[in-house]
C-alpha cells in the first residue's frame, strides 16, 4: 500500500475507533513493532541511498500525522470514557446524611449558660454549693431566725435532723462571703427546693442569685446593672421597674419587673396586657447579713439579686407550662437542638 | 386582705383614678393583687317592699307576694323563700333585669300564677353565701332605689399582698397612714368616743408572762341581746373585705381588727371561771379550739387562762368551751398586746393561720388596746345593747416595746441609695411616717412609732426614704469594675465540655428531680443508704438519689411509654451518699441509652446498641480530660448485667460505672432490651493535667501485626499489659483490630489481632530491632497467658 492510501485508512481507523481499546489496537497495527509505518521504515533499505532521505522525511510525515490524530482521539475518548463514569456514579444528594445525629442541652441548662455568660462578661464569677444546706446558712445567717414569719415564704423540705434542702442559692451567697474577702462579684447558679407542686410551682427549680460586695455599693448600681442584663438576655433595650418588696435578707428590698420583651411594654398576652414582667428579687445586703458574715457594713456595702431560671427560659423560648422542664420528653427536649 | 375604697376614703382623700391608685399602692411596696366590684355587674335590681305574702294556692312552699317596686309599681311575684314576709326590704329583679352572669329575668308562670320579676337570695346576687332566703335589706333604704345606688355595690374592692414586715399596715387605718404619706393628704382618725361604764365589774387579770404579754385590756359586759343582728352595712364590710358574718359580737371584733389593726377576742362570761392568767402552757396541757381542732400544747406557748384551765391559744385562737354560742348574753371582751416572738410561728406547728396570728407575729401597735375595746364596746352596745363596765388594763410596762432612737449619718442615705436625696426631703419622708426626727450636724437620731415593728436600724431608715422618694426615681449608674480578672483554672475541663460531647454524640439532657422514689431506688441500689426527706411532697418523692440512674431509668420509661424508639438520655447534677456518716454530694454525669445503636437510617442495617457503643461514648468523655490512666475493670454492681458492666478508675481511684441494666430488672421495669448506663464522678474524671509536649521523633516506625489465641475468659487489658511490658519503650501504639472466633480456632478460645506500632527516638529501627521486640512480645504471651498464634 503506498504511504497515502496508508495514512488515509489509518486516519479512517482512528476516526471509526469508539474506545480506546480499540483505539490501542489500531495504534499497534500503525505504528507498532510491527505496524505499518514501520514496515514502511525498515523498506528504506531497499531504495537507493539518494532516495533515502527524501521517503524517510515522507514517512516521518505520515507518522507524525497518524500519531496526533491517535493522540487526539484518545482525548476525546478519555473525555466520553470519565464523563460516562461520571454519569454512571450520580447518586442522590438529597437523601440525608448517615450516622449519629445530634442531641442537645436542657432549655434550663442552655438558659443558665446564657445568663452565666452575659454576668461573666461583666466580671462576675460563677460560685456553687452544696444543696443539702443547714439552717444556719439557709436561714439564720441571712436574717431568718426561727419563727421569722418570712420562713412562711420558703415551704422547706427537711431531713428531720437540722439538715434541709436549700430553698434558694443564698447559702452560697453566706459561704462567699464567710471565706472570701471583699471585693466579690459573683452569681450562683444552681438547683433549689420548696415544698410545693401546682401548675406554676415544681418541688425543684432552678435559680441564679448575684452578689456584689464593695466600698459603696448601692441601689443605683444594682438598677443599673439589672437592666444591662435583662436587656442583654432578651437581646433589646428593655427598661425595668422596681417595687419596694421585703426579704429579710436586704434593705432596701426590691421586686423587678422587666418591660415585657413580647410587646416591648405595649401590652400583650405574655404580660397581661400591663405591658410588665416580673423577674426578679433584688436590693441592697443587709447589714445583719454583713456582720454574720464577718463583713463590717460600715466599710462594706453591696447588692444581691435572685431571678428562676426556668421563668428567664420560658419567657426566652416561648415556653408555656413550667412542669414540661421536669418531664423529659423527648419531644420538648428536641425543639432545643439548635445550640 | 381585702378592703374597699369607700371604707378608706372615711379616712383618708383617696386619687380618684382607681388605676392609678393601685399603682400608687404597688410602687409602695402594697402590691394591688387584685381589684374587683363590691358585687358583680347586674342591672335592674331594685329596693323591693314585700306588701303581702300569701300562701301559693298550688304549692306549700311557693308564696305569693305583693311588691312595691319602682315608681310605686306594684308586682306580683312568687317566691320560695321560707323569709318572705310583709314588712321587708328585699333586692327585687324586675322583668328585663339581668342577674350576675347574664341571666335575664322573664316574665315566667309559676303552678298557674303569673310572677313578674324575682326576689333574690344573698347568692344570687352573688354578694355572699347564703341562699337560707332572701337578703333582708335595712328597713331605711328607699323603696324602688336601684339596688347598686342603695348599698354602694359599686364600690371598688382591692385585694392587697402585705409584705411580712408590714403588719402595721394590715388594716384600714394603717392603709390610710400609708396613704396618707403617698398622697401628702392629712389622716382623719374618726372620731371614736370612749363608752362609759355602767357597772363595776371586773374579772381579774394576771399576766405570769409578761414579756409575751405586757398590755392586756378587758371588758364585762352583759346583758346583750342575744337575738340582735349584724347591721347590713357591717355585714357588707365584713364581707367586701372576704370575712364571714357569724353574728354580731365576732363581728364587731373582726371589724375592729379590719378598722384598727387590732385583733380581739369575745369571750363567754358564763364559760370562764374566775379570773384570766395570761401564762405559757404547761406541759401535758390541751385545748380544744374554736374550729374543732384538739391541740396539744407547749411550754412555749402563750396561753389565756381562766383559773382551771386554758381558754384560748394567746394571739392565734380561741378555745371552742369559751366561745360565742347563740344564747350568750354577757361576754368579756379582750384587746391585748402580744410580743411577736411570742406566737410567731406557733399556730403554724398546727396550720392554724388566722387573721389574729398574722398581725401579732408581725406586730401590733403596743398603744392600741384602749382604743380598740373602746370602739368596739360602742359599735357592740349600739347593736345588742349590754350594760359595760370599766375597761381595766393590766400591764406590765418595763415588758412593753420601747423604740430606741437610731442614729444615722447623711453620708448613708448617698451611699446606699445612690442619689444625694435633699437632706429636708429626707426628714420631711421620715417625719410624714410618724417618726421622730432630731436633725444632728452629721445625721440624725430617729425614733420609729410605736407601730413600726421593722424600723431597727439605719438600713431600714435607708429604705422607707427611697420607697417613698420612689424606686424608680433612683438612677441607674454604672458601678466601676476592677480590673481584677477571676482565675481561670485550666486543671479542670468545666462541666458543660462534657455535656455538649455527649450533645455531640447524640444525647438529650435530661433534667430529673433530686428525690427519687424509694422503691425504685431499693430496686437499682439495695445496698446504699439514701437521705430521707422529713417532709417529701410526695411518695414518689420521698429520697434524696444515690445514683442519677433512678432518674434516668424512670425518664426512658416514660419516653417509651410515649412511644420512642430510641433513646439517649443524660443528666449532671449531685447524688447524696452518705459514708461514715458523713453526706457527700458528688458531682456526677450519667447517661442512658436504649435502642438501636444508631437513629433509623437507610444504608446501615440497625443494630441493637451494646456495651461497646456507650464505652465508646465514656471513652469520649474520658478523653476530653485529657488522663490517659483510666482503666476499665469487669465489676459487679447488682443492678447490672453481672458480664457486662465495668468499674471504671483513674489509676487506682474508682469514678464510675458503666454496664448494661441487670435483665431481670430490665423485665421488672418494662425496659425491654435493656438499657445500657454509665455514671462518671466528676471531680475525678474532670481532673485535667497540662498537656506536656514531648519530642517528635525523626524516624519512621513500623508496624507488626499479630494474631493472638487465648482463652475465652482472659481480658484485652491483660493481652495489653503483657504486650506493653514485653515490648520495651519502642511500643508508641496498639491497636486492636479484630476479634474472631469460630472456624480454625477451638471452642472456648479467641483470636485477638493485634497491631503494634513500633519506634526510636534516636534511629531508624532495623529488621533485626524489630524482630527482638516481637520475639520478646510472643514469649511473653506463650509464658504468661499460654497464648498461641496464628499467621
Amino acid at each position: 500500500m503506498d504511504l497515502a492510501s496508508l495514512v488515509a485508512s489509518g486516519l479512517a481507523e482512528i476516526a471509526a475507533a469508539t474506545d480506546l481499546v480499540v483505539l490501542d489496537q489500531v495504534r499497534v497495527r500503525l505504528l507498532g513493532k510491527k505496524g505499518a509505518i514501520t514496515e514502511q521504515l525498515k523498506g528504506l533499505g531497499a531504495l537507493p541511498a539518494t532516495e533515502r532521505p527524501a521517503a524517510g522525511a515522507r514517512i516521518n510525515e505520515a507518522k507524525v500525522i497518524l500519531s496526533d490524530a491517535l493522540s487526539t482521539r484518545s482525548a476525546v475518548l478519555e473525555h466520553a470514557a470519565v464523563a460516562a463514569e461520571l454519569a454512571a456514579g450520580a447518586i442522590d444528594v438529597t437523601l440525608p446524611g448517615r450516622g449519629v445525629k445530634m442531641g442537645a442541652l436542657h432549655p434550663v441548662t442552655r438558659t443558665r449558660l446564657r445568663i452565666e455568660e452575659i454576668f461573666r462578661r461583666a466580671g462576675f464569677g460563677v460560685a456553687e454549693g452544696p444543696e443539702v444546706e443547714d439552717d444556719f446558712h439557709n436561714f439564720e445567717a441571712l436574717n431568718i431566725p426561727a419563727n421569722h414569719p418570712a420562713r412562711a415564704m420558703h415551704d422547706t423540705f427537711y431531713f428531720g435532723d437540722g439538715r434541709l434542702l436549700r430553698t434558694h442559692t443564698s447559702p452560697v451567697q453566706v459561704r462567699a462571703m464567710l471565706s472570701t474577702a471583699p471585693p466579690l462579684r459573683l452569681i450562683m447558679p444552681g438547683r433549689v427546693y420548696r415544698c410545693d407542686s401546682d401548675q406554676t410551682h415544681t418541688p425543684m427549680f432552678h435559680q441564679v442569685e448575684g452578689l456584689v460586695i464593695d466600698e459603696d455599693i448601692s441601689f443605683a448600681h444594682l438598677k443599673a446593672m439589672l437592666r444591662n442584663f435583662v436587656s442583654e438576655f432578651f437581646e433589646k433595650p428593655l427598661e425595668i421597674r422596681l417595687r419596694p418588696s421585703y426579704f429579710p435578707f436586704t434593705e432596701p428590698s426590691a421586686e423587678v419587673d422587666c418591660q415585657c420583651a413580647f410587646c416591648e411594654g405595649k401590652g400583650c398576652r405574655v404580660c397581661k396586657q400591663t405591658g410588665w414582667i416580673e423577674v426578679l428579687g433584688c436590693g441592697i445586703v443587709h447589714p445583719n447579713v454583713l456582720r454574720n458574715c464577718g463583713l463590717d457594713p460600715e466599710r462594706w456595702s453591696g447588692y444581691a439579686f435572685g431571678m428562676g431560671i426556668e421563668r428567664f427560659s420560658m419567657l426566652r423560648y416561648d415556653v408555656n407550662d413550667l412542669r414540661l422542664y421536669f418531664d423529659n420528653d423527648l419531644r420538648f427536649l428536641s425543639q432545643f437542638e439548635r445550640a | 386582705m381585702k378592703v374597699g375604697l369607700e371604707w378608706l376614703r372615711e379616712w383618708v382623700a383617696l386619687n380618684p383614678d382607681v388605676g392609678a391608685l393601685a399603682h400608687q399602692l404597688t410602687m409602695a411596696g402594697f402590691e394591688v393583687e387584685g381589684r374587683s366590684l363590691a358585687a358583680p355587674p347586674f342591672e335592674g335590681i331594685v329596693v323591693g317592699e314585700i306588701l303581702k305574702a300569701d300562701a301559693h294556692p298550688q304549692a306549700d312552699k311557693l308564696r305569693v307576694c305583693e311588691v312595691l317596686g319602682r315608681d310605686g309599681e306594684h308586682l306580683n311575684i312568687v317566691c320560695g323563700a321560707p323569709n318572705a314576709r310583709a314588712g321587708i326590704k328585699v333586692p327585687l329583679a324586675r322583668i328585663g333585669a339581668r342577674l350576675p352572669g347574664g341571666m335575664a329575668i322573664k316574665r315566667a308562670k309559676l303552678r298557674g300564677i303569673e310572677s313578674e320579676g324575682m326576689l333574690c337570695s344573698a347568692r344570687e346576687l352573688e354578694m355572699g353565701d347564703s341562699h337560707e332566703g332572701l337578703l333582708e335589706l335595712p328597713g331605711e333604704l328607699q323603696t324602688g332605689a336601684d339596688l347598686r345606688l342603695a348599698l354602694d355595690l359599686d364600690e371598688v374592692v382591692f385585694e392587697i399582698n402585705f409584705t411580712p414586715n408590714r403588719g402595721d399596715a394590715l388594716s384600714v387605718l394603717g392603709l390610710a397612714r400609708e396613704l396618707a404619706v403617698l398622697g401628702g393628704a392629712p389622716l382623719n382618725f374618726p372620731p371614736m368616743a370612749a363608752v362609759a361604764a355602767v357597772s363595776a365589774e371586773c374579772l381579774p387579770v394576771r399576766l405570769e408572762a409578761p414579756t409575751a404579754c405586757a398590755r392586756f385590756a378587758g371588758r364585762v359586759i352583759r346583758g346583750l341581746n342575744p337575738a340582735a343582728a349584724t347591721p347590713l352595712w357591717m355585714r357588707e364590710r365584713l364581707r367586701r373585705a372576704g370575712i364571714r358574718s357569724l353574728g354580731p359580737l365576732v363581728d364587731v371584733t373582726n371589724y375592729v381588727m379590719l378598722e384598727l389593726g387590732q385583733p380581739m377576742h369575745a369571750y363567754d362570761l358564763r364559760q370562764l371561771q374566775q379570773r384570766i392568767d395570761v401564762r405559757l402552757a404547761r406541759a401535758g396541757e390541751t385545748l380544744e379550739l374554736l374550729d374543732g381542732s384538739r391541740i396539744e400544747l407547749a411550754p412555749d406557748m402563750l396561753v389565756i387562762a381562766d383559773a382551771v384551765a386554758p381558754v384560748g391559744l394567746a394571739g392565734i385562737m380561741g378555745g371552742a368551751k369559751s366561745g360565742i354560742a347563740a344564747d350568750t348574753t354577757d361576754v368579756f371582751l379582750e384587746s391585748a398586746w402580744f410580743a411577736p416572738d411570742a406566737i410567731a410561728g406557733r399556730g403554724r406547728r398546727f396550720g392554724v393561720v388566722t387573721d389574729a396570728s398574722q398581725r401579732f407575729e408581725r406586730g401590733v401597735d403596743p398603744t392600741g388596746q384602749v382604743r380598740a375595746i373602746e370602739r368596739a364596746s360602742a359599735l357592740l352596745v349600739a347593736i345588742a345593747g349590754g350594760q359595760p363596765g370599766p375597761v381595766e388594763v393590766t400591764e406590765a410596762s418595763s415588758a412593753l416595746p420601747i423604740r430606741a432612737p437610731i442614729a444615722i449619718r447623711w453620708r448613708s442615705f448617698a451611699r446606699l441609695i445612690g442619689l444625694d436625696i435633699p437632706r429636708e426631703r429626707i426628714v420631711s419622708i421620715l417625719r410624714s411616717l410618724g417618726m421622730q426626727v432630731e436633725v444632728e450636724e452629721d445625721g440624725l437620731a430617729v425614733t420609729a412609732p410605736s407601730w413600726r415593728f421593722d424600723i431597727t436600724q439605719g438600713a431600714d431608715l435607708v429604705e422607707e426614704v427611697a420607697r417613698v422618694y420612689g424606686y424608680n426615681e433612683i438612677p441607674a449608674i454604672d458601678a466601676p469594675i476592677p480590673q481584677r480578672p477571676g482565675s481561670v483554672p485550666e486543671d479542670r475541663i468545666p462541666t458543660v465540655r462534657l455535656a455538649l460531647a455527649l450533645v455531640d454524640r447524640g444525647y438529650y439532657e435530661a433534667i430529673n428531680y433530686t428525690f427519687v422514689e424509694p422503691a425504685l431506688q431499693r430496686r437499682l441500689f439495695p445496698e446504699e443508704a439514701a437521705l430521707a426527706l422529713a417532709n417529701p411532697i410526695s411518695a414518689e418523692l420521698a429520697e434524696m438519689r444515690v445514683s442519677l440512674w433512678p432518674g434516668l431509668v424512670k425518664a426512658l420509661g416514660d419516653n417509651i411509654r410515649r412511644q420512642q424508639g430510641r433513646v439517649r438520655l443524660f443528666e449532671h447534677g449531685a447524688k447524696f451518699i452518705t459514708q461514715d456518716n458523713e453526706l457527700k454530694e458528688i458531682n456526677t454525669i450519667a447517661g442512658i441509652a436504649w435502642g438501636a445503636a444508631l437513629a433509623e437510617q437507610w444504608g446501615s442495617a440497625a443494630t441493637a446498641t451494646d456495651f461497646y457503643d456507650i464505652k465508646a461514648d465514656v471513652e469520649a468523655l474520658l478523653a476530653a480530660s485529657g488522663g490517659t490512666e483510666f482503666r476499665f475493670e469487669a465489676g459487679a454492681l447488682s443492678c447490672l448485667h453481672p458480664g457486662r458492666s465495668a468499674r471504671i478508675l483513674r489509676g487506682n481511684q474508682p469514678c464510675g460505672w458503666l454496664g448494661e441494666l441487670h435483665p431481670e430488672l430490665a423485665r421488672a421495669l418494662d425496659l425491654v432490651p435493656a438499657p445500657m448506663l454509665f455514671e462518671l464522678e466528676l471531680d475525678t474524671v474532670t481532673a485535667a493535667p497540662l498537656p506536656r509536649a514531648r519530642e517528635l521523633s525523626r524516624f519512621p516506625s513500623v508496624r507488626r501485626d499479630l494474631a493472638v489465641v487465648v482463652e475465652e475468659t482472659l481480658t484485652f487489658n491483660q493481652l495489653r499489659e503483657s504486650v506493653t511490658v514485653s515490648s520495651s519503650s519502642l511500643l508508641r501504639e496498639l491497636t486492636v483490630f479484630d476479634v474472631y472466633r469460630g472456624q480454625g480456632i477451638e471452642t472456648g478460645r479467641k483470636s485477638v489481632a493485634l497491631g503494634l506500632i513500633l519506634q526510636d527516638k534516636t534511629k531508624t529501627l532495623t529488621d533485626a530491632d524489630v524482630e527482638a521486640v516481637m520475639t520478646a512480645v510472643r514469649q511473653r504471651l506463650q509464658q504468661d497467658l499460654k497464648a498461641t498464634f496464628r499467621d
